[in-house]
């Protein structure tokens, strides 16, 4: 078996914000077609750690390498790398003065250059994929959660991004509708996506997850196949994790 | 009775005359709002630019603006501009009035902005838009809908205000009634008409903004 390409890695990672040391060292590897789960208590630096991934927060230090390229914000078009870097949103941050199908082909138009009406009809199927192929005209404030999310997906997958990141994508969800969309999340990645997800989905990380990831304070105190993490953590703090939020 | 025949009679029978006035207002106010949309916007992009010397100057204009009266901000530019440049009364006159209204609706348009969730720069970041093109496509948009009522306003204190241009010897509304009022040595009548065209003005600009309002309301 070749061995499997790496997507992103990042090493020695830290962020600030003022006093406050939010990552502290940080390590991580993303293999293509990987699903990483990301989980640890509020304020553990998962969201700061996503959005690092993303340049949406620039580092302090430490490097952040995808697809083999470090990517630093003195030599890279930043812009750029976000084309390839797709994400979502707890709050699905649509565009609200824009319908469903303009949401979704506004970056591949503007940014890409593609022509409209090829833009339409690739738009057109994802929307399909994410099962919403009969709301194309419809403005997001007529749709709800649930939906929502699914546009912001199709959002992010209309630029053909070589990997997702997922911050809390049903955190913001009434409970009946989480499942659509951690449904839409498990086809995308059995279809290969690679996908770094922060979740306080459990059944989620671990049906779906190829690797779980603990943070707590900054830091990550353990990595490992969801059957390890879940069933033997050798962390007593991902033990005591997992027993609060699990029962 | 008699007196509001009278005013009746004359408004009738000076409709030509107010109707040239009438013209002079509504252009003026047109291109002096358009400027000022333009320098309110202008001046709105250096508030929120982050860069302290630019929302400096951007503070001293509006406070220049804010802390002087219209009539003196006319005269200085107006004067200024004619003494230095070769430019006509009416756009002298014009971007007067657009250097005052600009102040008010670069406030209008900065709160706008800032009142628009981050989320959705982050969103159109994410997707690998520039800063430039998040703003021009994503937030000014949203921006410009939440403004439409504070900015309609503004453009109704706006034509109110090109009255003003009269004490320039600009021949709008006001500086018609002036000169008929004394011409015929009866003011009243005359004030009484420019009220009232006045008032048609801002009747049909009030009704025009509440039609857009519902209009862009569609995406709520
Ligand atoms: N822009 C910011 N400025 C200052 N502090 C910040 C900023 N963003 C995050 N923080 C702080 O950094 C720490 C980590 O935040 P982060 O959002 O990454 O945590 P999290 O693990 O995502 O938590 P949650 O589960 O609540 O989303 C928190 O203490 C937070 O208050
Ligand atoms: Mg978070």
């Amino acid at each position: 078996m070749s061995e499997a390409k790496e997507m992103i890695r990042v090493e020695k990672l830290n962020k600030s914000f003022g006093d406050l040391h939010v990552l502290k060292d940080i390590d991580l590897k993303v293999n293509e077609s990987d699903v990483v789960v990301l989980i640890g208590a509020s304020g553990s630096g998962k969201s700061t750690l996503l959005r690092c991934l993303n340049f949406l927060e620039i580092k302090n230090s430490g490097n952040i390498i995808i697809e083999g390229e470090q990517i630093e914000k003195e030599t890279h078009n930043l812009n750029k790398v976000r084309e390839r870097v797709g994400m979502v949103f707890q709050h699905f941050n649509l565009f609200p003065h824009k319908t469903v199908l303009e949401n979704v082909i506004e970056a591949p138009v503007q940014v890409k250059k593609m022509r409209q009406s090829e833009a339409e009809e690739i738009g057109k199927e994802l929307l399909n994929k994410v099962g919403l192929g009969d709301k194309n005209n419809e403005y997001p404030s007529k749709l709800s959660g649930g939906q929502k999310q699914r546009v912001a997906i199709a959002r992010a997958l209309a630029m053909n991004p070589d990997v997702m990141l997922f911050d809390e994508p049903t955190s913001a969800l009434d409970p009946e509708l989480v499942g659509e969309v951690l449904a839409t999340m498990k086809e995308l990645g059995e279809e290969g996506m690679t996908m770094v997800v922060v979740t306080h989905e459990m059944g989620f990380a671990r049906e779906v997850g190829d690797w779980v990831v603990y943070m707590h304070d900054g830091k990550i105190v353990e990595t490992g196949k969801p059957s390890d993490i879940f069933d033997n953590p050798k962390e007593e703090r991902t033990q005591a994790f997992l027993n609060s939020v699990l029962h | 009775m008699e007196a509001v025949i009278e005013f009746f009679e004359i408004f009738i029978n000076s409709t030509d005359v107010f109707f040239r006035g009438l013209w002079i207002t509504l252009r003026l106010s047109v291109v002096s709002l358009l400027i000022a949309l333009v320098i309110g916007l202008f001046f709105a992009m250096l508030k929120i630019s982050n860069v302290k010397a630019l929302e400096r100057i951007a503070d001293m204009y509006i406070w220049i603006v804010r802390g002087t009266p219209l009539i003196v901000q006319i005269f200085i530019l107006f004067y200024g501009l004619t003494d230095v440049f070769l430019i006509s009364m009416f756009w002298a006159a014009a971007i007067a009035l657009a250097f005052h209204s600009g102040a008010y609706i670069a406030e209008i348009i900065r709160g706008a902005i800032q009142s628009v969730d981050m989320g959705q720069t982050e969103a159109a970041r994410s997707l690998g838009m520039t800063q430039s093109l998040a703003m021009r496509r994503i937030i000014l948009p949203q921006a410009f809908r939440r403004a439409v009522p504070s900015l309609g306003n503004q453009f109704i204190i706006g034509i109110k205000d090109s009255s003003l241009a009269s004490f320039i010897g600009i021949q709008e509304l006001f500086g018609v009634a002036n000169s008929l009022g004394s011409n015929s040595f009866n003011y009243m009548p005359y004030f009484l008409s420019v009220a009232v065209y006045y008032l048609l003005i801002v009747l049909i600009l009030t009704f025009c903004v509440n039609r857009l309002e519902k209009k862009l309301a569609v995406s709520d």
